[in-house]
């Protein structure tokens, strides 16, 4: 047998020794470098646990002290004191729902698609970095305004018109946003495949830009659902807050809704009250997962259908 | 062709158009798409270009209202609206008296400072904790895990983003808060030294409404802001780049810490400071956890406290029984320093973003 000390057998000690060559004598050794970075990687993890563990916490809380007390007559009958159940507020939360897809669906989808095809680029800008900046201002403010320029100053009172017009001005800009995103990924083929069959501008913006982008719009609608079925500090002084069930008219027609239920009830004193609080915030709940799981089915759907191409 | 194609081309209704025959003995059909009145484009784009004015006139709205209801306010208030630590509605009973031509109540005397502290130092202690969560877990969820586990971060991350505010402020004040100072923060006030940057966390802990409490839930609330947009950053880092690094012997670890780390930081800070942007503004869950304490500054990290947002919603109510209209005012200039805060934090954050691309879904803002 030869003598295996002319050359190191063991890789390791190789490269420990190129380290020590290349770097000088005090720099880390590679397994002290591994340590470090299984080290790093383990730490990493654990971040993981402050997302699962918070969002575990909520719903399961909320959950617990919802279900066990959960009456179906909370469904039926309106609110009552700190009393009776929810009826009013789920219709009211419904009605702002809708509301919001009339008149901020309509206004945001047609700003995306301004933005996205016939905006001249300089006015454009200007216009995205507004609606951007209308997204930053925080929601108390919208409300406050909301509450002087339309409850005061129009004299509308506490009205759906009042908390839908402020809520609107809230969640145009991301409609308006995920349009423009979803038009813009239109592949640039389909439009002008259009254009080579002859067909004329409006049928290819609704045949072809506007079908392919249907996915991307409905995503931004969801969302929008989602910021009016959660959202409080703009509706508490404009839209107020009533027990009986919505009117339909825009001004004086004062209209509860779920998170008006949360943020009343939740410090009162009496039992029943501070239940109505937690199943308010469970039915929220169980509608945001809904919206969650809406959007995933859409989004699958459409991948789906880019996977085939 | 792609389904989404050939579905296009089915629901086009076709008239098919039998062409003569042209002497070879073949019947040519033509397909040609019926006609219909179509939208007028022109219409279309009167109506939409009117639309998209809107966002930039309620900005101009917000501004103005929001000005003007204040101005009288920043008159009798002047600059020390800014430094006092004043909260006083004045005596509603007495005759008000006019100052700067401006009625207001007797006695009153309005500072802002404690709610710019506290508006400041819960969104500090929130992003402290969800930057290093989010890049961690961004890292995760891109570099180790399979496509079914990131998608279900994915899941816990919207529904985080979800969850209505008031949903938090629920949790925190009611489970959150007394579970902490019960058994936790005692451990933390009782074993730290006394020396500067843990003084602030010894003392009294309070029953768990607080500064601390609400930093985290804040943290948890702008962590989706700040993870879905690493994630979406740290996925487009190019692998070739990340590779090289690999080739000159660099650990998994070192690849990620000295490559795509520093690739995506601008826009990790940008959405960063989006998320901050969201903190500063936050106000129902604010308002259930931090114990709404005006006029006064917080001693250490439990202290009750208030922010402007959420002095806002929980004082509006108690302003409108002021005769003179002069507490709502006031309350009209705090909103004008809560939104000069956020639209800076807003102006900023777009500037260090622009040369990256950002999200296309707005994920946050009780989403």
């Amino acid at each position: 047998m030869e003598s295996p000390t002319e050359t190191p057998s063991n890789p390791e000690l190789g490269f420990e020794h190129l380290d020590k060559l290349i770097k000088g004598s005090d720099a880390p050794s590679t397994a002290s470098r591994k340590t470090k970075a299984k080290l790093a990687w383990a730490v990493a993890y654990l971040t993981l646990l402050a997302i699962i563990f918070p969002a575990v916490l909520i719903v399961g809380h909320v959950t617990i002290q919802a279900l066990p007390h959960f009456k179906l007559s909370v469904l039926t009958t309106p609110t009552e004191g700190l009393a009776g159940g929810l009826k009013n507020e789920i219709l009211g939360t419904l009605t702002i729902v809708v509301g919001i897809l009339i008149l901020a669906g309509t206004i945001g989808m047609l700003s995306g698609l301004y933005l996205s095809n016939y905006a001249p680029p300089r006015s454009g800008n200007l216009l995205r970095s507004a609606s951007e900046l209308l997204a930053g201002i925080p929601s108390i403010v919208f409300g406050y305004v909301g509450y002087l320029a339309l409850a005061v100053h129009f004299h509308w009172g506490f009205s759906l018109g009042a908390g839908l017009i402020t809520l609107s001005i809230m969640v145009i800009p991301y409609i308006a946003k995920t349009t423009e995103v979803a038009l813009r990924q239109v592949p640039s083929g389909y439009t002008e495949g259009g254009e080579a069959l002859g067909l004329s501008e409006g049928y290819i913006l609704r045949k072809i830009s506007l079908k392919s982008a249907l996915p991307g719009i409905t995503t931004g609608l969801i969302v929008a659902i989602a910021i009016a079925i959660g959202e409080t500090a703009p509706l508490l002084y404009t839209a107020g807050f009533s027990a009986g069930l919505p009117k339909l008219t825009i001004t004086h027609s004062p209209l509860g809704y779920l998170t008006y239920a949360v943020w009343t009830f939740f410090n009162q004193p009496s039992k029943s009250a501070v239940q109505l609080s937690y199943d308010a915030a469970f039915l929220l709940i169980l509608g945001v997962v809904f919206l969650i799981v809406l959007a995933r089915v859409i989004v699958a759907r459409t991948q789906r259908h880019s996977e085939n191409s | 062709m792609s389904g989404l194609l050939r579905q296009f081309v089915n629901g086009i209704k076709m008239n098919s158009i039998v062409l003569p025959e042209s002497g070879d003995g073949l019947s040519r059909t033509v397909l040609r798409p019926k006609k219909r009145r179509g939208i007028s484009i022109h219409g279309l784009k009167v109506v939409s270009s009117m639309a998209s004015v809107i966002p930039f006139l309620a900005l101009i709205v917000v501004l103005l209202v929001l000005l003007s209801e204040a101005l009288p306010a920043i008159k009798v208030n002047g600059w020390s609206f800014l430094t006092s630590t004043n909260w006083r509605p004045g005596g509603t009973y007495a005759l008000p008296v006019k100052t700067a031509g401006v009625l207001h109540p007797q006695g009153s005397s309005f500072g802002v400072w404690p709610l710019i502290v506290g508006t400041i130092e819960s969104s500090a202690i929130a992003i402290v904790i969800a930057v290093p969560v989010s890049i961690g877990a961004a890292l995760i969820v891109v570099k180790k895990l399979p496509p079914f586990w990131s998608k279900g971060i994915g899941f816990f991350l919207e529904t985080l983003a979800g969850i209505p505010s008031v949903v938090y402020g629920l949790w925190g004040t009611l489970t959150l808060g007394p579970i902490l100072s019960r058994d936790f923060y005692p451990l933390i006030a009782n074993h730290l030294p006394n020396a500067f940057p843990f003084r602030f966390f010894r003392g009294d802990v309070g029953h768990g409404e607080g500064l601390l409490t609400s930093g985290m839930v804040l943290a948890v609330m702008i962590i989706p802001i700040i993870a879905a947009t690493a994630r979406d950053l740290i996925r487009q880092v190019p692998s070739l780049t990340e590779e090289g690094g690999t080739a000159l012997g660099m650990t998994d670890w070192e690849s990620t810490r000295k490559i795509v780390l520093p690739w995506v930081s601008t826009g990790i800070v940008g959405a960063s400071v989006l998320g901050l942007a969201r903190a500063l503004g936050e106000t129902m869950a604010v308002a259930m956890i931090s114990g709404s304490i005006l006029g006064a500054t917080p001693t250490n990290v439990y202290s009750t406290f208030s922010t402007i947002a959420a002095s806002i919603v929980t004082q509006l109510d108690s302003a409108l029984s002021d005769g003179t209209g002069f507490y709502v005012k006031t309350l009209a200039e705090a909103g004008l320093v809560l939104m000069l805060i956020t639209l800076l934090t807003n102006i900023g954050a777009r500037v260090l973003v622009k040369r990256v691309a950002t999200t296309a879904l707005p994920v946050g803002r009780g989403v």
